[in-house]
């Protein structure tokens, strides 16, 4: 069963319609790349599966569970999605390592010496061991953004909501996060990812979604969509963008 | 002078008492509208229309009637309906409602200068409305806050004076008193005014302070 299903989903910011009908799953285990112009909708479908956003019509489920922002329920579904933010988020009167073990201690209520041993070795394993005591004001972008993906995976979530991860990193940091993204990737982690670095779906995602104004114009394997596409306008964007 | 300094022997004891009213009423009415506006804050941030229309009501009454109005109603109009309260008691629920709608503002404020993404990244780690006001958004908004608190700190020492009109006898209302009774207007007065600034200023050095640290970031 897909792990995340879309079915006819619908959004819209007052008259303005953002997504028009869309219909997708996420596999476990499956890393799906979200394409497209900037505006086209790929942010705001995302938000809308861990219901950060509300959406008018259709349906989406999480693990079986209807997302639905009015309901309790959408607690059980933020606890098996995570998410990983353009601009990091991460909470800067607390240290790396306190920002990472703040949602199992506090929603997850594990004991404080677990929760750290755990939170220290997710630290060393996007390699910022010795960071653990740093805020992140002295920390670099993908320094943060790499804490930021300790504190979502500190969450043992079902799959991880990318949100253009990195976009606001200035180029040279870009490599370090996706390197970590890879390896999570490599060890079968269900990944969504909207994003703008084509090199990194076309090498990691096993599926690519291309979405153009609030619909999806293609979907496919990644090689396929990307080298071989077939819509005009899947063909344009990728010639402008590579 | 020399006569100041004789004089000043004579009726500081006397101030002293009005001194520790004062200070009575400060230290309660501050707390009271802390804890008050923050009620009005959260229910106003709290994303329920009807919780934020009632806060909202609630500042603005409190906000459009004189305080010293409020303590008279507090003081002579609710005894009408079985409530009596000593004047003290008047004096810092009085000033405490009054100024919980200045603390809310600044609350208020406060809370909603925290970054949208903050809010996102606790709901996104399964937080909930509370939990993400006490863990994320509070620790974070205090900072903000905290020059102008010290400054309605300040503001409520000072308007403690306007117990005296439901005659709680704090300092103000005290050396007056002394004045009418030894006609000694400046040293009593003189030394009144003293006072307060010798509860105003380190107050308010410590605001600057917290201003010039807040600056900094």
């Amino acid at each position: 069963m897909a792990l995340i299903e879309l079915a006819g989903v619908r959004k819209s910011f007052g008259t303005l319609e953002v997504i028009k009908g869309f219909d997708a799953t996420v596999a476990k285990g499956e890393v799906v790349c979200i394409i497209g112009p900037s505006g086209s909708g790929k942010s705001t479908i995302l938000r809308c599966i861990n219901g950060l956003e509300s959406y008018q019509g259709g349906r989406i489920t999480v693990d079986g569970i209807h997302v639905d922002r009015s309901q309790r329920s959408i607690a059980d579904v933020r606890m098996r999605l995570s998410m990983v933010f353009q601009r990091f988020n991460l909470f800067p009167h607390r240290t790396a390592l306190e920002n990472v073990i703040e949602g199992p201690i506090h929603v997850k209520r594990e004991g404080r010496e677990s929760a750290t041993a755990r939170g220290l070795a997710l630290l060393e394993r996007v390699g910022l061991g010795q960071k653990a005591e740093s805020y992140p004001g002295q920390l670099s972008g993908g320094q943060q953004q790499r804490v930021a993906i300790a504190r979502a995976l500190a969450m043992q979530p079902q799959a991880i909501l990318f949100d253009e991860p990195t976009s606001a990193l200035d180029p040279e940091l870009v490599g370090e996060v996706l390197a970590v993204m890879r390896g999570l990737a490599d060890e079968g982690m269900t990944m969504v990812v909207v994003t703008h670095e084509m090199g990194f779906a076309r090498e990691v995602a096993d599926r690519v979604i291309f979405i153009d104004h609030g619909i999806i114009v293609e979907q496919g394997a990644a090689g396929e969509v990307l080298s071989n596409p077939q819509h005009a306008r899947t063909k344009d964007f990728l010639r402008r963008i590579l | 002078m020399d006569s100041f300094l004789k004089q000043s022997t004579e009726f500081l004891p006397i101030l002293a008492q009005g001194l520790w009213l004062t200070v009575l009423v400060t230290i309660g009415s501050f707390v009271l509208s802390t804890v008050l506006g923050l009620v009005w804050a959260l229910m106003r941030v709290s994303g329920s229309r009807v919780l934020s229309g009632i806060a909202r009501v609630a500042v603005n009454v409190i906000r459009g009637i004189p305080i010293i109005v409020q303590l008279f109603y507090i003081y002579f109009v609710l005894p009408d309906f079985g409530i009596s309260l000593t004047a003290l008691q008047a004096a810092i629920i009085g000033l405490g409602i009054a100024y919980s709608a200045y603390q809310a503002e600044n609350f208020r404020a406060g809370i909603e200068a925290i970054d949208r993404g903050q809010i996102e990244a606790a709901q996104s780690i399964g937080m909930g409305w509370w939990l993400t006001m006490r863990r994320v958004i509070l620790p974070q908004a205090f900072r903000i806050v905290l020059p102008p608190y010290g400054n309605t700190m300040v503001m409520m020492l000072k308007d403690s004076s306007q117990a005296s009109t439901i005659t709680v006898a704090e300092l103000s209302l005290q050396g007056k008193l002394i004045a009418s009774s030894t006609f000694q207007n400046t040293t009593v007065f003189t030394l009144v005014a003293m006072l307060y600034l010798c509860m105003s200023l380190p107050l308010i050095f410590l605001v600057s302070h917290l201003e010039k640290r807040a600056a900094k970031g």
